[in-house]
């Protein structure tokens, strides 16, 4: 039963990628990739990887999807596309593609067996984080400063879309609200959030011990918020906001304090104290949920398009 | 090998590696660039689902799957976002100043017979 129910996965997954190559419009590709990002979410529960499905579903199909129908939405007027390879040049590039393809299915059947794991080991130093949440553990104690150069990556292509601003409008607000906002989405606006806030404190704070965390968390904050400043019940902050950059840095800035801390405290850079090794990690992970959520929010709003009201 | 044998791990696992060739089929045949975003996407969803079947056939100590892969491919998730995100803001920015969404040369002004 459940194998079927993984073989009617694949064959979807399989039919809307391959929707996304044939599929004449744009706006039709995205929302095949919409669709493509929930029900990989659903795969991703099928290899028992429930935090994974949580993050996938909420970018990969969300926050993605919503980036993408915008842009389409705004080069919109373009002329027709231009014209795409010949069958010839098609032919060769499926051939190489399949190449591709069947090199990665032998490397997945050539998996070693007994395979490789580091499963125990984060069981096993678990106690000491007082997580109850292996990835969590990883995202946070173990692996921290991955996540924290995550942190900084996302910044840095934050000040990326920024500085691609026209000169004039360099510190103003972003553009979402559409010319004519249509009632169901004013509706929405007002109806969801209180529960979209709801589940991200709730995600934000069942992370340590359950599927949940974070990047999770961070992105429903920033769809609820995104959904606001949509039907236009609330301003686009300009980018120039002293309090919009101090929320931006304030997770990482966090982060970076409590790494230094570990060297006076526990004997390195992001080493805790066993004793409140869980207070520091949720205190971490409330700043960076707030911080990813805001982060997250002005990437899909895009540079700023209008001056600065000074 | 029959299908029945195969476990969840090694059929999705075969299935990202099928995703990352169609999204590497996307990348290269479509000019328009917001279809090449969108390829990408699912290039990149690809491996990370045969990263997942690592993590997967990684269960051990209790858990489903092994975290570190899976704590891995979250991270991912979020860096690959926000490299759309960036690549969808230049997007705009040159299509706001050339009107084009390729990236081919302009072809009115020089055409040129494909080899």
């Amino acid at each position: 039963m459940s194998l079927l129910l993984d073989l009617a996965l694949v064959a979807w997954l399989l039919a809307l990628a391959l929707y996304v190559t044939s599929a004449r419009g744009d706006r039709d590709a995205i929302v095949a990739f919409i669709a493509f990002g929930l029900l990989l979410g659903l795969g991703w529960t099928r290899i028992a990887a429930l935090d994974v499905a949580l993050t996938e579903a909420a970018i990969g199909g969300g926050v993605t999807g919503m980036l993408l129908l915008r842009a389409e939405a705004h080069l919109r007027k373009r002329k027709p596309g231009g014209p795409s390879k010949g069958v010839v040049g098609k032919a060769v590039t499926a051939v190489a593609c399949v190449m591709v393809t069947v090199g990665l299915m032998l490397v997945v059947l050539a998996f070693p067996s007994p395979a490789p794991t580091l499963a125990p080991a984060a069981a096993a130093a678990l106690p000491a984080t007082g997580l109850g949440n292996p990835v969590t553990a990883v995202l946070l104690a173990y692996r921290a400063l991955d996540t924290l150069l995550e942190k900084v990556v996302l910044i840095l292509a934050l000040i990326g879309v920024w500085s691609l601003a026209p000169d004039g409008l360099w510190g103003g607000a972003p553009r979402l609200r559409p010319a004519l906002v249509p009632e169901p989405l004013a509706y929405l606006a007002q109806m969801l959030p209180p529960f979209g806030v709801l589940i991200a404190v709730y995600m934000c704070w069942v992370g340590a011990d359950a599927p949940g965390g974070t990047f999770q968390a961070g992105t429903v904050l920033a769809a609820m918020w995104l959904l606001v400043m949509l039907a236009g019940l609330s301003p686009e902050p300009e980018t120039r906001g002293k309090a919009l950059r101090l929320t931006l840095i304030a997770g990482p800035a966090l982060f970076v304090a409590i790494g230094f801390l570990g060297f006076a405290m526990a004997g390195g850079f992001l080493s805790y104290p066993e004793s409140i090794a869980k207070p520091l990690i949720v205190g971490i992970e409330a700043a960076l949920t707030l911080s990813i959520a805001a982060t997250l929010g002005l990437l899909v709003a895009g540079p700023a398009q209008m001056a600065s009201g000074r | 090998m029959s299908v029945a044998a195969l476990g969840p791990a090694t059929l999705f696992g075969l299935c990202g590696a099928a995703l990352a060739g169609i999204g590497l089929f996307v990348v290269i045949t479509h000019s328009g660039l917001l279809r090449r975003i969108v390829g990408f996407n699912i290039l990149g969803a690809g491996i990370f689902l045969v990263f997942g079947a690592v993590a997967r056939r990684g269960a051990g100590a209790g858990f489903g799957g092994d975290p570190v892969p899976q704590a891995l491919v979250i991270t991912g998730i979020v860096v690959a976002f926000s490299a759309t995100a960036l690549a969808v803001a230049l997007l705009q920015r040159l299509f706001d100043l050339t009107g084009r969404e390729t990236l081919e040369a302009a072809q009115e002004h020089s055409p040129r017979s494909e080899a």
